[in-house]
């Protein structure tokens, strides 16, 4: 993985140091909440409802176990012996005191980790496919390219009060596991005609109150030419946001409302004149030299083995388990989704144990996904039962990855100042009903995504089934969306409809779920079977006796 | 609809609610204002304390039978309801009631 | 206070409203009255700025920008970004060598990336101390990104 040279360690120690003096100049009244808000969110802290968070920047979600070590004492240290982990590869702390967060940095900075731009209207940090790297169906890399725009968005002086937020993501397979296009730009590692590798650039998705897929808006970009080409986007989305309403300043709604071919009209045009004026080449020899800290590790010349398909061991590889490009390893899947708990949340007892299960296993780097669990890239077939069986130890071998319970949710009304409605005890109530692992294996993949409010931090709208917490008069209410879908079938989900009460929604879902296994043809998905059918059948019945109850 | 007012304290971001002058953090302590001049005369005393930087986003919420009558500030009077072993659920005891259950360890920064 | 390339600087420009009579002197105008009033504001060959508001950008001001001793970058809001863009393309793309200046609602915070992007002279708020301005500058020692500032990237650099 990438290892920070002197210069990148100084920029983080120099970075904790400039927040440390506006924390200083905060509280001692220099800066009014106003001034310091936006400059504490670049730093990737909020205020919520019980206290600050911390949001830690996992780049391309890639962490050694030295880091979640670290992560772990912050969370005994600073924080109430916990994190969680986020739908942006991110790390969240939800107890520190504004007057520790320097310290924070400056722990962090040690396994070079830092905050930077985790939040605020600038560049976020950058994801990438969680399987990179180890899938078998990817044509490179995309993690080198994902560091080349941290390093180049870091505390870019143009790009750092932009009208809002700005989401790159970057995949380099045809199965996008990164939801590309609901990025506000997106790269696509592909290769043309002639065989040579390049960039297709998305721009335009997001989720939020406008849900929008991104389109393309460069077809094939030539290597050296991507942060000049990037630089055209966002020169073009700061002059031209809209910063008249919070609601509308996003790139997706100057996309959508100017349009493909104007809006990639004017990134051509910018393009030209950066090319003109002279622009950031990024030579070969730099893409090189950060393209070998993400060289493979000396696999083993192993050949696959016969695994095993049932009993707890041989569920836990059927479900988690992803094939590898390299003979006899395999990707392997953490769930962080055990039935009745909070998903994405960690202890730091579990994640010293997982740092000692990756030394133990000889295993350099884990990932953390979109999906809230943790993947473990380059696992040996023949360590896999001994892995599992260290899993179940911890609490951490929940056999469901990708299926019914493996839930994405955000944190919702529990801690967030921004949401509406609570949703990880709904997700702990569908997970629940669900929890019988033959009925989950029959379901097959069905993706639950779930947001307490508007923003969409649990991708509703991506979700095969959607659910929505909305707030009427202080009293929580779900909707339920049909159909969306974050993968390279992209799709956005659709209402069905009045919402559900507190205690109606997994009633629905479920309901939603049994018509789904009624009508479904062989080898549908639940997605597959409503694209087929369409809201009606499910519609139907999901209101079951409160179909004419006033909500 | 009686009234509280509440705030997060800066240095930590806990949770405060308005007692005589002051802030206490646990809501069954606060003060409740059944007339909205006092409540808003209050508020603007809260104001003071923004402008010390000491507490931030003071505003006023309505509560009956002193429980709050909004999800939203029950369970910041209480911590995640999915977490009850955190926050000040632990360290008063569910609000409205007066046995508090065992208190986490926490240093609070008192103002 | 004025500071121009880090020094605390006498500000030799009166900046006229739009309805109000041209002193003697080097003046700053708006866009709007530089406009109106194009031919004799440059017949008067005295020093001459305009003030750019922040959703007005510089590339209209096409060959007129020759004319022009010093661009005036109006922050309105702090949280407005758009004259970081404006400023770098003055320097960048529209190669303007006169002064650019900050004005407004801006932060210590944004005073190193201001001059990343090409601003060279700063209307400092009385907040903002000529000794607090220089410690700004020395914050972030090198940089990822090339900026209008010619500095040598860490890229470069390694």
């Amino acid at each position: 993985m990438y290892r920070y040279d002197e210069f990148d360690a100084r920029f983080v120690a120099e970075r904790t140091e400039q927040f440390r003096f506006q924390v200083q100049r905060r509280l001692n009244g220099e800066l009014t909440e106003d001034q310091f808000k936006p400059l504490r969110l670049m730093n990737g802290l909020y205020l919520q409802l019980h206290a600050y968070m911390l949001r830690i920047a996992v780049p391309y979600g890639t962490l050694s176990a030295r880091q979640l070590r670290k992560l772990a004492e912050i969370a005994r240290k600073y924080d109430k012996g916990y994190g969680h982990f986020t739908t942006r590869q991110n790390m969240q702390f939800n107890w520190p005191k504004l007057k520790d967060v320097p310290d924070i940095l400056a722990e962090l900075a040690t396994v070079e980790m830092h905050c930077i731009q985790t939040s605020g209207n600038c560049i976020r940090n950058v994801t990438a496919d969680h399987f990179a790297g180890a899938a078998a169906d990817e044509i490179e890399d995309p993690r080198p390219v994902a560091e080349l725009i941290r390093q180049w968005s870091s505390l870019h002086p143009e790009f750092s009060f932009l009208p809002r937020k700005f989401k790159i993501a970057v995949i380099a397979a045809p199965h996008d596991r990164a939801a590309l296009r609901y990025h506000d730009a997106a790269v696509e590692i592909v290769k043309n005609d002639e065989g040579r590798t390049g960039y297709r650039v998305w721009v335009g998705g997001g989720m939020g109150r406008t849900p929008y897929l991104a389109y393309v808006v460069g077809d094939f970009v030539e290597k050296p030419d991507l942060l000049g080409f990037l630089e055209a986007i966002m020169r073009v989305y700061n002059e031209n946001g809209r910063r008249d309403n919070i609601f509308k300043a996003r790139i997706k709604i100057l996309a959508h409302s100017i349009g493909e071919d104007e809006m990639r009209e004017r990134v051509l045009r910018e393009f030209q004149e950066i090319k003109t004026s002279g622009y950031l080449q990024v030579p070969d020899e730099e893409r090189a030299r950060i393209a070998a800290y993400f060289a493979p590790p000396d696999f083993e010349r192993l050949t696959d083995e016969a695994l095993p398909t049932d009993g707890d061991l041989g569920r836990w590889i059927v479900n988690n388990v992803t094939p590898h490009k390299q003979p006899g390893y395999a990707v392997a899947t953490i769930s962080l989704k055990p039935i009745g708990g909070v998903p994405g949340d960690i202890s730091a007892d579990q994640l010293d144990a997982v740092a000692q299960l990756m030394d133990d296993f000889g295993l350099t780097e884990i990932r953390a996904s979109h999906e809230q669990n943790l993947v473990l890239p380059h696992v040996r077939q023949k360590d896999l039962p001994a892995v599992f069986a260290r899993l179940q130890v911890l609490g951490l071998a929940t056999p469901n990855a990708g299926l019914i319970t493996d839930i994405i949710c955000c944190p919702g009304l529990d801690y967030c100042d921004l949401a509406n409605a609570r949703s990880i005890p709904v997700a702990q109530e569908i997970a629940k009903r669900f929890a019988d692992l033959d009925r989950q294996e029959d379901i097959g993949e069905l993706k639950i995504k779930m947001s307490g409010c508007i923003n969409a931090c649990g991708h509703h709208h991506a979700g095969h089934i959607g659910i929505l917490g909305v707030d009427k008069k202080g009293v929580e209410y779900y909707q339920l969306l049909l159909g969306g879908s974050a993968a390279e079938d992209a799709s956005i989900g659709e209402i069905m409809g009045p919402g559900f009460g507190e205690h109606e929604i997994a009633d629905a879902v479920e309901r939603v779920v049994d018509v789904y296994l009624k009508l479904r043809r062989p080898g549908e998905r639940f997605l597959d079977t409503y694209r087929r059918l369409g809201m009606e059948p499910f519609k139907n019945v999901a209101y079951g006796e409160q179909l004419h109850a006033a909500h | 609809m009686p009234q509280l007012l509440t705030a997060n304290r800066l240095i930590d971001g806990r949770v405060l609610y308005w007692r005589g002058g002051g802030w206490v953090e646990n809501l069954d302590e606060a003060e409740g204002f059944t007339d909205a001049a006092v409540a808003d005369t209050a508020l603007a005393a809260a104001k003071e304390f923004v402008a010390r930087n000491l507490v931030v986003n003071p505003y006023l919420f309505e509560v009956k039978d002193g429980r709050p009558v909004k999800e939203r500030e029950i369970i910041r009077a209480a911590g995640p309801s999915v977490r009850t072993d955190l926050g000040k659920q632990a360290k008063y005891g569910s609000t409205g009631t007066t046995s508090p259950a065992a208190p986490e360890r926490d240093d609070d920064v008192s103002i | 206070m004025l500071i121009k390339n880090n020094l605390p600087a006498e500000d030799t420009y009166v900046t006229v409203a739009d309805d109000a009579p041209l002193p003697d002197g080097a003046v700053v105008v708006s866009l709007k009255r530089f406009r109106a009033e194009r031919s004799d504001l440059l017949a008067r060959n005295q020093k001459l700025g305009i003030v750019l508001d922040s959703d007005q950008s510089p590339e209209a001001l096409g060959s007129d920008l020759d004319r022009l001793s010093l661009v005036v970058l109006e922050f309105p809001k702090f949280r407005d970004g758009r004259p970081f863009s404006w400023a770098r393309i003055l320097r960048t793309r529209l190669k303007f060598t006169g002064e650019i200046r900050a004005r407004g609602d801006f932060l210590y915070d944004q005073i190193a990336f201001l001059k990343r992007v090409g601003v060279d002279a700063f209307e400092l708020p009385p907040s903002i101390t000529p000794e607090l301005f220089a410690r700004a500058l020395t914050e972030m020692t090198n940089v990822y990104q090339p900026s209008a500032d010619g500095r040598t990237t860490i890229v470069a650099m390694r």
